[in-house]
């Protein structure tokens, strides 16, 4: 595998071919906020918090470190007026939702943004897609899955599934930033799942 | 019919079907397009079928059942040739007079054709009418003289010759060297270089490599793909297999919606068609290139017209964006080198392999060349498909073409682009069409979606009415555009219901930002320009509605009120009879009056009072005047003098 350097925050940092950006960032030790990567599992560029500005043809240019592969050479700034402005707007978006989730308010606290901004929303989840991509692609099980699309879509699981798969695994639990997948998990529990598969465990 | 080949066969096809084809016989094409169908062209069909047979005119009359003819306000058309005689609005009523008179009397038939609304002269051929004359039709016009399931209608104007051309006398790189010399746009929104686009593919190491063809036509009001694909198949298949020669693949796809029956039904004949001709499959007109193509049935999501995620729903997932850092040219369906274009950008290519990029660049501006067909909409008289040279002028396009605006109303803006286009304004009107010229008016091309507003429309609604349409088709997946769309749209219902507060602007300002800068894909990208263009043209009405908490549109059902000026009342009882919320008192003779807590704003007493009352007024921002006392209501009519 060819390595190469690139540079992040005017330090030189080292990154293997396929790296993306944030992976290059992450080994490098220099943080960069996300709500939807987890090492485990594809990029997925859902939540857009990973923001950052590249060098590009004499200007710069927004693109998303945890999809962008990390080039030779290439010029990256974490910060900027525009990309905080950017992240800060996206978590008042998301504190819509989940005013209270830990990370929403840490995150809040460093870019400035204000939990009440926006009307709450009914929903706590924020879609950052870490039980439906974990369940997936680490499980293999799809026990969990986003249903509808756009502002209707949520998060479900398939009762059938999760009867039979859920009770002794629940590794999706930790990974919820807002507690929503448990709440939902629960629900399914007590509504739909399928007759004397659950209540016996 | 057996398999075609070589080209010398595909020609002795050519002459075969020209001679047995009579051009100075009677042929009646009827547009069977969509639109037409709506309006019973299906009908008429039948009983145009019925007369001629009864007639016993079967052998001195053809009929044709024709793909979309693109004047669709006046569907069902009807054009006979050879004297190209062109009837309108035809109904199963006016078939034997049509086959009486004209086919066999040679007598036009005036009440059906064309009548100039200025100038009342009759207009008897097509291609003089205003609304085609001014058209280049270089795609389009072939629909109006092939029935679409039938593919010697195709074959009879030369078909499939720029496909023997390009197999038999051009090496794929000089394929692709014609498309980027003639810099066919992608017709579907982008405006990517198609011939880039393929040279990319080309290039790209993976041996195994797809053609695509986006029919996933989504825009509200856009039917210009619909039409091609129903109207003339073959020309997009001609146009894919050329491209699959010059990218160098052996498989394609056609990616169409499932709600047009009638273009899934005819691509499909056509495929089985081309595929007994040899124009599909192995050994393709003796050429040895291989290729198939499969239809695929969209389930209907807009956001599946996205290139990626369109991709994505192929392979059988959720039609849902992917980050493009690597160009789907290179890495697109299943992975591999993908080039996939729109119907209309595909049904161009044959007519640059067949005259060459010179003539191709004949047609348009600098840097958009050749036609583009877009779909005329909304407050315009001649509502219909147009196709026109790239940098005719937006008031060429609306007057000389559409008609202007009906009802002797003031035309207010023009919306381009599809729902995440923009809005421009009059002082706009002799912008030249093009890619880079709406781009940087703050509209965008997108696929031809031209929508006409007239001096009633609310520019604060359009913008809330095309949010709302784009939440509703977000995929979900990213932020910026999910959570920001959702509350662009509360925030827009706010202003247009007249609970907008200072502030608002700014912050719809804001989330445009966001959605711009950090969305996902396309859709969020553009999301904002309805917002953003309205804002910039029309900013005062922004302003009013959130200030003054005014429509000056007078539109904007919680902004307005309804008055009945009594000066003007004629005490006729209409509107009173008529309103559907027993708001309206008064009797014969008497005044009568809105009770404004009862009033829900439906406009029909507007709707009905007689023009030459004209008593009720819409106003908005001021103070309904109070009713007028009680006593004072009853009118004295002077008795005319005897």
């Amino acid at each position: 595998m060819t390595e190469f350097t690139l540079q992040i925050d005017g330090k030189e940092v080292r990154a293997a071919e396929g790296m993306t950006v944030l992976e290059a960032a992450q080994a490098a030790g220099i943080a960069i906020p996300t709500l939807c990567h987890h090492e485990k599992l594809e990029p997925f560029g859902g939540c857009r918090l990973c923001i950052v500005e590249i060098a590009s043809r004499g200007g710069s240019r927004l693109v998303v470190s945890c999809v962008y592969p990390a080039e030779p050479g290439l010029v990256v700034h974490t910060r900027s007026p525009k990309v905080d402005r950017i992240r800060k707007m996206i978590l008042e978006l998301q504190m819509a939702h989940a005013p209270d989730a830990p990370i929403l308010q840490e995150y809040a606290k460093e870019y400035g943004a204000e939990p009440d901004r926006f009307e709450k929303e009914a929903s706590f989840c924020i879609h950052c897609g870490l039980c439906v991509r974990y369940c997936a692609e680490v499980k293999q099980k799809h026990a969990v899955g986003f249903i509808d699309r756009g502002i209707r879509k949520e998060i479900a699981f398939v009762p059938e599934i999760a009867a039979r798969e859920c009770w002794n695994c629940k590794e999706c639990f930790p990974l919820c930033p807002t507690s929503y997948l448990q709440a939902t998990y629960v629900l399914t529990e007590a509504m739909a799942f399928p007759r004397g598969e659950s209540a016996s465990r | 019919m057996s398999r075609i080949h070589s080209p010398e066969e595909l020609e002795n096809i050519w002459k075969r079907i020209q001679s047995e084809r009579d051009p100075r016989k009677t042929c009646i094409s009827l547009c069977s397009g969509s639109a037409c169908h709506a309006s019973g062209s299906r009908e008429v069909a039948r009983l145009l079928i019925e007369e001629i047979e009864r007639q016993g005119l079967r052998q001195t009359v053809d009929i044709r059942r024709t793909g979309c003819h693109g004047f669709c306000e006046r569907g069902p058309i009807i054009v006979i040739h050879p004297d190209e005689i062109c009837y309108f609005h035809v109904q199963p009523e006016d078939v034997p007079e049509i086959i009486s008179k004209t086919i066999l009397g040679k007598e036009v038939i005036d009440r059906l054709v064309y009548t100039d609304p200025e100038t009342r002269e009759k207009i008897i051929r097509e291609s003089e009418i205003p609304f085609y004359k001014f058209q280049v039709r270089t795609v389009f016009g072939s629909n109006g003289s092939i029935d679409p399931k039938n593919i010697d209608d195709y074959l009879a104007i030369g078909g499939y010759g720029a496909l023997a051309k390009a197999l038999f006398t051009m090496s794929p790189e000089q394929v692709i060297e014609e498309v980027k010399k003639a810099n066919l746009r992608g017709r579907g929104g982008g405006g990517f270089p198609a011939g880039r686009k393929w040279e990319g593919s080309r290039k790209a190491p993976d041996p195994i490599k797809y053609v695509i063809v986006n029919a996933d036509e989504g825009d509200p009001g856009a039917y210009m793909d619909r039409s091609l694909l129903e109207g003339n198949p073959h020309a997009v298949l001609e146009g894919l297999i050329i491209g699959a020669y010059a990218v160098g693949a052996h498989e394609g796809y056609i990616y169409v919606r499932q709600e047009y029956p009638l273009a899934v039904e005819n691509v499909n004949q056509a495929i089985r068609q081309a595929e007994e001709y040899g124009f599909l499959g192995k050994d393709i007109l003796g050429s040895g290139f291989d290729f198939v193509v499969k239809v695929h049935r969209g389930a209907g999501a807009f956001v599946c017209g996205e290139s990626t995620a369109l991709m994505t729903a192929l392979e059988g997932r959720v039609g849902e964006p992917r980050p493009k850092y690597i160009r789907s040219n290179i890495k697109g369906l299943w992975g591999r080198p993908s080039v996939l274009n729109n119907v209309e950008t595909w049904a161009n290519v044959p007519l640059i392999i067949n005259h060459g990029a010179d003539w191709f660049i004949q047609f348009g501006t600098e840097g958009s060349k050749g036609t583009k067909i877009f779909s005329l909409v909304g407050k315009i008289v001649n509502t219909g498909l147009v196709e026109v040279p790239m940098g005719m002028t937006l008031r060429d396009i609306i007057f000389k073409i559409g008609g202007g605006i009906p009802n002797g109303k003031r035309f207010k803006a023009v919306q381009t682009g599809g729902p995440s286009g923009g809005c421009l304004p009059e002082s706009h009107l002799d912008l030249p069409v093009g890619f880079d010229e709406l781009t940087q008016a703050g509209s965008m091309m997108g696929s031809g979606g031209m929508i006409v507003m007239d001096e009633d429309t609310c520019m604060v609604d359009v913008a809330r009415y095309f949010i709302e349409f784009l939440t509703d088709e977000s995929c979900g997946k990213c932020v910026p555009c999910r959570e920001g769309l959702r509350q662009m749209l509360k925030i827009l219902t706010r202003i247009t219901q007249g609970k907008g507060r200072e502030g608002d602007i700014e912050l719809l300002e804001e989330l445009s930002e966001t959605a711009i800068e950090a969305s996902l894909c396309a859709l969020g990208k553009s999301a904002p320009n309805p917002f953003l263009s309205t804002l910039k043209y029309f900013r005062d009405e922004y302003e009013a509605h959130i200030l003054e908490k005014r429509c000056p549109a007078l539109y904007c059902k919680e902004l307005i009120a309804y008055y009945i000026d009594p000066e003007k009342c004629q005490a006729c009882m209409i509107c009173g009879r008529k309103c559907p919320a027993g708001a309206i008192s008064g009797a014969k003779g008497k005044i009568h009056v809105i009770d404004q807590t009862l009033c829900t704003k439906c406009g029909t007493c507007f709707e009905v009072c007689p023009t030459r009352f004209g008593a009720i007024r819409k106003l908005s921002g001021v103070p309904v005047p109070d009713p007028i006392p009680e006593e004072n209501r009853t009118i004295i009519r002077k008795r005319p003098e005897q």
